[in-house]
């Protein structure tokens, strides 16, 4: 088991799969490891969530989709968010940062690294497109909190970077 | 079980968030380059997001038909306890910046400080909010560099930002009452042990940007028991205008 992840009844599991990040639509709940606690009682479901960053827009819209999932499925559902312990990057799942390298986004790199690409600009985060590390950061801040915009200096193309957060 | 001083220090640190991240929204379409513009509305939308997680404990606190809404926007001018500093108006980008370096760089000290806080949704609130404001100082000191030691014209406005912004940093340490109980309880900040490191710091980035410590002696300022400047009136008109104009409306 990696670390922060929690024992999830099997058919609750397969119904949080289903319910996304709308802004990174290929990320589900369980990837992004934003699912803190889940309590099931015959067809009551407890469920604590936790931010990424305070100020994320999508949270509202997850809860109200997590509860539209399990409702849909017979599940009476309760959403609590919890800010402790806070959210890091470290909880996103294997399969998740796959899927974030598949849709063109760069995963989280340890905190060090991080820190070399992001400040000093040290050329060592992997591009999406093509796969060089000859990238440059254009943007520490990118179009949403967690993320930051690199651009290759090989095929020349912008993408995505996740920060690292701990 | 009296509240009230909890329920204040709460409104103190939200509302410091929150005039500061209004001022920064105001910037949002308008920056002078798309990168600084995403920046500066992200840093305002982590200062709103740690806002609401203040403000929807004090609603708790403050019970019956209280909400994290009515308190953001529904309070008179002297209900509002952020510092002076955050209200001050983005008169060009070197005042935005400064302005952000002054506050970030107590804002992290701060947060510092509550991460021991015996009161557990601030200790929580706090560990979340400095991995964001991390990241702010960060961003706001590069600029401090890069624009201080610019060109002759980019020089010349970060002093006379600085000059203009400098003297309200001390508000930051004027301990009131509310502050001293919280203090004493455990909950709250103990601003006298972070000042001299504050001032450290800050003395560091600023020689390291090559600009002129001013010489200006700290203003008076005491918007912390809600006596503000002029400039929180005309923010509040914009701020509060859909919940007076339609009261209660909701999205």
């Amino acid at each position: 088991m990696q670390e922060g992840e929690i024992h999830i009844d099997k058919e609750i599991k397969e119904i949080l799969y289903g319910v996304t990040d709308p802004e990174i639509p290929v990320l589900s709940v369980l990837d992004m490891g934003i699912i803190r606690a889940v309590q099931v009682e015959e067809r009551k479901v407890d469920i604590k969530i936790t931010p990424t960053y305070s100020g994320c827009p999508a949270m509202d819209t997850i809860a109200t989709d997590i509860k539209f999932a399990l409702e849909g499925k017979g599940f009476e559902t309760t959403i609590e968010l919890i800010l402790a312990p806070a959210w890091t990057t470290d909880w996103i799942t294997m399969e998740g940062r796959r899927k974030l390298e598949e849709y063109g986004i760069a995963a989280p790199l340890e905190t060090s690294l991080d820190k070399r690409a992001l400040i000093d600009g040290e050329r060592i985060v992997q591009c999406t497109h093509c796969g060089s590390k000859n990238t440059e950061v254009k943007s520490q801040f990118g179009s949403t909190a967690c993320k930051a915009l690199f651009q290759c200096k090989d095929c020349l193309e912008p993408f995505d970077y996740f920060k690292c957060l701990k | 079980m009296d509240n009230s001083n909890l329920f204040n220090y709460l409104l103190m640190l939200g509302d410091n968030s929150m005039i500061l991240g209004h001022r920064l929204s105001e910037l949002c379409g308008h920056g002078p380059t798309l990168e600084t513009d995403i920046a500066l509305t992200n840093i305002s939308l982590d200062l709103f997001g740690q806002v609401r997680s203040y403000f929807q404990y004090a609603a708790k606190i403050q019970g019956g038909d209280s909400s994290e809404d009515k308190i953001a926007f529904l309070r008179y001018e002297n209900q509002y306890r952020n510092v002076l500093l955050v209200e001050q108006a983005n008169d060009d980008l070197a005042h935005v910046f400064t302005r952000q370096f002054l506050f970030d760089s107590f804002h992290k000290l701060l947060l510092e400080e509550l991460k021991e806080s015996k009161d557990e949704q601030i200790q929580a609130i706090a560990i979340k909010s400095l991995k964001e404001v991390d990241y702010h100082l960060r961003f706001s000191s590069q600029w401090m560099r890069r624009l201080g030691d610019g060109t002759e014209e980019s020089h010349a406005r970060m002093q006379a930002a600085l000059n203009h912004l400098y003297p309200f940093v001390e508000e930051f340490f004027r301990m009131t009452e509310v502050e001293k109980s919280m203090m004493e309880e455990g909950i709250g900040a103990d601003l006298a042990k972070i000042r001299e490191i504050y001032y450290t710091n800050i003395h560091q980035v600023i020689v390291e940007a090559t600009l002129q410590l001013p010489e200006t002696k700290p203003r008076q300022a005491e918007g912390k028991i809600g006596r503000h400047s002029e400039q929180l009136g005309f923010i509040l008109s914009d701020f509060q205008y859909m919940q007076r104009a339609y009261p209660n409306m909701a999205w």
